[in-house]
């Protein structure tokens, strides 16, 4: 079985995953671009390890969901902090960390 | 008798036993009274001053009853070790705190706590109208502890801890009344002065330990014998620099004349009679080590006689009667420095003359405190006159310590300034020209100050009424002129003075090359004429300073030029030199770092721009950073 297919489709996901990252001001909205991404990769490692018959490809997904799992957790529980304190759950609002 | 044994042999010193070994007590009782007074000031106002009169009469009282036991002793067994304590036992280096009781320094403690003691009495009709008298009594008490301390140690390292202490006990005295700021630039520079001095000792002594690994007077004069000549003349070249500063000789003489801003009583004390002389005692104290090297006594030599001229020429000219006396004191003591610098010919009278100088100086510089004291703290001898009549005691106390100066028999100075001059011609013609003319100067400034004080019609400023002072006062300026009238015959009747110090310093027959009565007419007649030549000239005294006189006389008003000199050849190249190493140290150094830290600063200036706060260009950053480095794997591959 051909990766290319898979690896193409991994590659389309995650692009379209970093241009939500960049360009979607709602941040639940880039918080659901990371998961693309995330699931790009994990798209990747599977069909990798598919094609070369190695298990190791299918353990890293395995912790990729993991930790996206925990990374939803305090992310979510961030954005849901911003949006009581601020009325929005725009990206752009807190930008007062900074110089 | 001809003895000329090494220093080293002569001396014998046994360790202290009975009441010797109590030495340290003569310095533990006035350091008690400074201790005291300075620290419970408000509580012992009252009594403070008789507290440090009684802690030194006390410290007197107990120096004669120790040299009442030394003198039962046998001649050679007169040298005593007094071990206190292990000051410093640190690897190699070795101090005790020791102390060395032997006829040289017994002669101190007997001078200073006696002076001393009427000085401190003096004092106590002198300050009574100061309310600071009480921290005055402190200091005092203070500078006989550190100046016992320098004349009993017996190693160089304690020595210095008592010369840094009479420096101390000079610079706070000399400042007393810090409200004058004449008096407190006076101690400040007194204080540095002496500091250049006192580089000299500490030199020395470093250079004692590069060359013995020890600092005793015993274990020094040992290893000098055996030591390369460098060692002899470095160490006496550096000692010399250190007697210089302390005693005022030329080329450290400066701060002397400024000191007199001091009350009087420590002019008497400590710029007359005692610590100036330490410079003095050092030379002697080091005899084996300027034994050991002939340049370093000429430069002794030549040190003392530029000081007893110029110190001369000075006295003749100041109107300031405690300046003109310091001035005389500088002459003095140049008397002392060249018959230190002759050798063992010389090392006793040096000695001899010191303790006579402490007697009569000591009256003069009170005799003129008495006088200031009766014209509201005037010290121009122009606005003097007449007072011969109304201060009778002041006026025969003077008189003797006048008689005792210049050097008329059967008075003091005589005696020891005869021997210099039979020790100073058997050296050499010139040294001998220069003392003679040297004492003829002497009679000529202590004539005109008699005669400008005393006898000459009254030319008092208005308000003032010259009274007698106290019999506090009065009391000890007899005293001393009693000591001033006896002291030299005394101490040289049948030699008893060069017996006395013969085995601690050595001494040889002056060999002069005319016989002792013919010196002592030339010597008297040299006096006679400086006498008559004051007398001729000061028939009459101007109430102002006249302005046409010679260059000399000019010169003499400016200190020969000595502060002159000290600011065109050292203060000024040194604030040049300053304010150069400032520009360099700012320009260059500084320059340097805040260089870096600016350049840090536009850097972090410029980045900072990148740190917008968007969470979205964050993203970009990475995500550019990403590509960047995808990229530049690629480049790699290809």
């Amino acid at each position: 079985m051909s990766p290319e297919a898979y690896l193409i489709l991994s590659a389309i996901i995650f692009s379209i995953g970093a241009m939500g990252v960049m360009l979607r001001r709602n941040a639940i909205v880039a918080f659901m671009s990371v998961e693309l991404m995330l699931n790009a990769g994990n798209l990747a490692f599977v069909s990798a390890s598919n094609t070369w018959g190695n298990l190791t490809g299918q353990v890293s997904a395995f912790f990729v969901m993991v930790i996206a799992a925990c990374e939803v957790v305090i992310g979510l529980a961030i954005i849901v902090t911003i949006f009581r304190s601020r009325r929005s759950a725009s990206v752009d609002e807190p930008s007062l960390l900074r110089w | 008798m001809n003895l000329s044994l090494p220093q080293a042999e002569a001396l014998v010193l046994q360790s202290a036993s009975g009441l010797f070994s109590l030495t340290w007590i003569l310095i533990a009782l006035p350091l008690l009274g400074a201790f005291l007074i300075l620290t419970f000031g408000k509580q012992l106002k009252k009594v403070a001053p008789y507290l440090a009169i009684l802690l030194s009469g006390a410290s007197f009282i107990f120096g004669f009853t120790l040299f009442l036991q030394m003198l039962s002793q046998p001649e050679t067994e007169r040298g005593f070790l007094v071990p206190v304590y292990t000051w410093i036992s640190s690897g190699a280096l070795n101090v005790s705190f020791g102390l060395q009781l032997d006829q040289l320094s017994m002669a101190f403690v007997l001078l200073i706590t006696f002076v001393g003691t009427m000085i401190h009495i003096y004092s106590l009709g002198y300050m009574e109208h100061d309310e600071n008298r009480g921290r005055f009594f402190g200091f005092l008490n203070l500078f006989v502890a550190a100046m016992l301390l320098l004349v009993l140690a017996d190693n160089y390292l304690l020595l210095y801890v008592g010369w840094e202490g009479v420096g101390l006990a000079s610079y706070l005295l000399i400042g007393f009344w810090q409200k004058k700021p004449s008096a407190a630039t006076a101690a400040k520079k007194a204080f540095v002065v002496n500091r250049v001095g006192d580089f000299g000792l500490s030199l020395a002594i470093m250079t004692m330990f590069l060359a013995f690994g020890t600092f005793t007077f015993s274990a020094v004069n040992a290893g000098i014998q055996n030591a390369q000549d460098w060692v002899a003349l470095t160490i006496g070249l550096l000692l010399l620099l250190a007697a210089a500063g302390k005693s005022a000789q030329f080329p450290l003489q400066s701060w002397l004349l400024d000191a007199m801003e001091g009350p009087t009583p420590v002019s008497a004390l400590i710029h007359a009679a005692t610590m100036v002389t330490a410079g003095v005692y050092l030379i002697v104290r080091s005899a084996t080590i300027f034994n050991a090297s002939e340049a370093a006594r000429n430069a002794v030599i030549i040190v003392g006689a530029i000081s007893l001229l110029a110190g001369a020429i000075i006295g003749a000219a100041k109107e300031d009667i405690k300046k003109s006396l310091a001035g005389s004191t500088m002459s003095q003591i140049g008397f002392m420095v060249v018959a230190a610098g002759l050798g063992p010919v010389g090392y006793v009278f040096a000695i001899l003359h010191l303790i006579t100088h402490g007697f009569f100086k000591a009256v003069l510089f009170l005799g003129a405190g008495s006088v200031m004291h009766a014209t509201n703290d005037n010290v121009n001898m122009r606005r003097y006159g007449g007072l011969s009549k109304l201060m009778v005691f002041t006026f025969g106390t003077f008189l003797i310590g006048y008689l005792a100066i210049i050097g008329i028999p059967p008075f003091a100075g005589f005696y020891s300034k005869e021997y210099i001059l039979e020790a100073a011609f058997s050296h050499s013609i010139w040294v001998g020209l220069i003392t003679l003319f040297g004492a003829g100067l002497t009679a000529f400034y202590m004539t005109r100050m008699v005669i400008w004080t005393f006898l000459t019609p009254a030319r008092w400023e208005e308000g003032v009424h010259p009274h007698e002072s106290p019999k506090t006062m009065t009391f000890p300026m007899i005293v001393l002129a009693l000591g001033s009238a006896v002291i030299g015959f005394a101490l040289t009747y049948n030699h008893i003075f060069e017996h006395w110090l013969e085995p601690v310093t050595g001494f040889e027959e002056p060999q002069a090359p005319i016989s002792i009565t013919a010196l002592t007419t030339i010597a008297l007649s040299v006096v006679a004429a400086g006498v008559l030549l004051a007398i001729y000239r000061y028939r009459s005294v101007d109430r102002e300073t006249p302005q046409n006189v010679t260059v000399l006389t000019k010169a003499a008003r400016q200190d020969l030029y000595g502060d002159l000199a000290n600011e065109t050849l050292l203060m000024k190249p040194g604030q040049v030199l300053t304010r150069k190493l400032v520009t360099i140290d700012e320009k260059a150094i500084d320059g340097t770092f805040t260089g870096l830290a600016k350049a840090t600063w536009a850097a972090s200036r410029l980045l900072r721009q990148t740190s917008t706060g968007y969470v979205r260009s964050y993203a970009a950053y990475i995500v550019g950073g990403i590509l960047l480095i995808m990229f530049l794997l690629l480049i790699a591959r290809l």
